[in-house]
């Protein structure tokens, strides 16, 4: 294991890669030496208002993660179906031979008042966000219990883990869920040297938040408020004054989890959020 | 390849030995200059010795031996006109400040009714008022250097009750108030604030802490509080600093007001 390549030789796997967040996970971790499963749904869910990822999306992932060097299987997997989640970590491991990072990032947000919220707009959410990342949790670590080496999972929650908003009920408290799933995680797979931890972003740079109908909830004043529009609300929600912070900064945060230099680390919830929380 | 922290410029408090000297030795590593402080004084109310004078020149030595340059000088946290002695002389010669790390402190163990009035006002000294010391007199250089990244090293007692540590518990949390108020106060100055906490590192400090196995005899219910959830009894430096290392570079650059645990999962139990 070299300085520059802390990953060399392990596997990571990583849901919701298509794009985003997901995508700038699997080239840096692929930078730092690992093996890339990349899963995406790569297909739109009818409640969330604004394209998910697409098959052209996943397989530029796919390209960039090759231009590093590393090996990468893509596969288009829901984190909602059990079975193609079993399947796709059970096919990557007869590739690749081993498992040792986890990265559960697929994730979507919805807007409305709890009161108002169809069912199945709830229900998507929760679906997803939680009850995904319990399907990722059990789709990889028996295997990575029976293989012995220990690993690392980082779980993506938000800084919507630790504090509310209006109009946004369903990711709140999926968020905050993933915050207590990560301790009690933490705590059943320490005897097995699993760490978890989760990475609580403020706004990234990404889709989920670059898109015309967030864009409009920073700016209800603007008829099709662009980026440049909504700078400066998002730059008084943080003390460091800056309005979002780009996927490679959160990759950062999760590089230094996955990596040997966190190996007692654990239950950890690291924000990326120019001290929102400190506030 | 250049190193993680290359050109700029570290202060680090308790840099004698222990933790302080390995993050000395670390940064430098990866390419920083070094401003070294420690009191090498003993405490009348602590068990245990501090450093000694050849421990801050052997620091020196090591971070010289590391091709990078280094100011060190006796300081006592307790002192801010010492400290900022020091550290101006340090910005003078090396340029700029980059990086703070307030590790310095000291720690007993005694039930609550054996803590002297002494015990408690040197640990509170020292390691609550001597991280706001080194801070307000570093943060100036930081904001004239455009920004910064102050880490303060605090413990899992600053997040959880241990027994036995009052004082020191005291002093720990207090320390996560100075980094949330300051994470606020200092961010439009694009300097970032954040903690540390390990768990037990295998230092003089905890060598020094040998009351606590009697103490716990005699109350079997509270070991378990000290018990990590991941498989091992201690971190070791090497942890510490891959923590501190992290939130002192760039790649942590919007991470800020963050309490940082090192604990093999001792506070979330
Ligand atoms: N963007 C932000 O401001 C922000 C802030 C905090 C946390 N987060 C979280 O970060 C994570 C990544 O989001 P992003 O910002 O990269 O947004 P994004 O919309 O660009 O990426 C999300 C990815 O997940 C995929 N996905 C969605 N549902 C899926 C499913 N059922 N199965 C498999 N894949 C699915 C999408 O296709 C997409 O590629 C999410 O969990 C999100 O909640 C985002
Ligand atoms: N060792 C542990 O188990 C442990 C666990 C969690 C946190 N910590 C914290 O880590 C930090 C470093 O401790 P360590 O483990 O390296 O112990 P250590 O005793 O080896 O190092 C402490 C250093 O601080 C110096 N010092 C003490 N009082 C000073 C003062 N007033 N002014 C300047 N320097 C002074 C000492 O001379 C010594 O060099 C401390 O803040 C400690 O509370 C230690």
């Amino acid at each position: 294991m070299s300085a520059d390549q802390p990953l060399e030789g392990r596997v990571a796997l990583i849901t919701g890669a298509a794009r985003g967040q997901g995508r700038a996970h699997a080239v840096r971790l692929a930078e730092a030496g690992a093996d890339i499963v990349a899963i995406d749904i790569a297909a739109p869910v009818e409640s969330v208002p604004y394209d998910l990822a697409s098959t052209d999306d996943l397989a530029e992932t796919e390209k960039l993660v090759a231009a590093v060097g590393r090996r990468v299987h893509a596969v288009r997997a829901d984190v909602r179906d059990q079975d193609a989640l079993d399947a796709a970590v059970t096919a990557a491991i007869a590739e690749f031979g081993r498992l040792d990072v986890v990265v559960a990032n697929a994730g979507v947000i919805s807007y409305g008042y709890t009161w108002e919220l169809p069912e199945q707009q709830w229900q998507d959410v929760i679906d997803i966000n939680l009850t995904g990342i319990f399907h990722t949790v059990k789709a990889t670590v028996p295997a990575m219990i029976a293989a012995g080496n220990g690993g690392a999972i980082v779980l993506t929650s938000s800084v919507l883990g630790f504090r509310g908003t209006t109009g946004a009920s369903s990711y709140v408290a999926t968020k905050h869920g993933v915050v207590g799933l990560t301790k009690s995680l933490a705590n059943e797979l320490g005897p097995h040297r699993i760490r978890v931890n989760s990475v609580n972003p403020s706004n990234v740079a990404t889709e989920m938040v670059l898109n015309p109908t967030t864009l409009g909830l920073f700016r209800p004043d603007l008829e099709a408020p662009t980026p440049d529009d909504v700078k400066e609300t998002m730059s008084a929600m943080h003390p460091m004054q800056i309005p979002w912070v780009e996927p490679v900064d959160v990759s950062n945060a999760i590089l230094f989890l996955t990596s040997d230099d966190a190996r007692y680390i654990t239950g950890v919830s690291l924000p990326v959020d120019a001290g929102l929380l400190a506030r | 390849m250049t190193g993680r922290v290359e050109g700029k410029v570290a202060f680090i408090t308790g840099a004698a030995r222990g933790q302080g000297r390995s993050h000395a030795l670390r940064l430098a590593e990866e390419g920083a200059d070094i401003i070294a402080v420690d009191a090498v004084t003993d405490y009348a109310s602590v068990p245990y010795s501090m450093a000694r004078p050849a421990d801050l020149d052997e620091t020196c030595a090591l971070v010289r031996a590391r091709n990078r340059r280094i100011v060190a000088g006796k300081a006592d946290v307790r002192d801010q006109e010492q400290l900022r002695a020091v550290l101006d002389t340090g910005v003078a010669e090396l340029g700029h400040l980059d990086i703070v790390v307030a590790n310095a402190g000291i720690c007993t163990a005694q039930a609550w009714d054996d803590v002297s009035t002494e015990v408690w006002s040197d640990t509170i000294d020292t390691n609550l008022t001597g991280v706001w010391n080194t801070i307000v007199v570093a943060a100036p250089h930081l904001i004239a250097n455009g920004g910064g990244s102050v880490i303060a090293t605090s413990s899992v007692a600053g997040i959880k009750g241990l027994p036995f540590f009052a004082p020191y518990v005291a002093a720990k949390h207090g320390i996560v108030g100075i980094a949330r108020s300051l994470a606020n106060e200092l961010a439009s100055h694009h300097i970032r604030v954040n903690t540390v906490h390990p768990a037990g590192v295998d230092t003089a400090m905890s060598a020094g802490l040998g009351a606590l196995g009697d103490l716990i005899a005699c109350e079997p219910n509270l070991g378990p509080i000290f018990i990590n959830t991941y498989p091992v009894e201690m971190v070791d430096l090497l942890d510490v600093i891959n923590a501190v290392m992290f939130l002192a570079c760039d790649e942590s650059r919007y991470v800020t007001g963050l309490e940082l645990t090192i604990d093999g999962g001792n506070t979330i139990r």
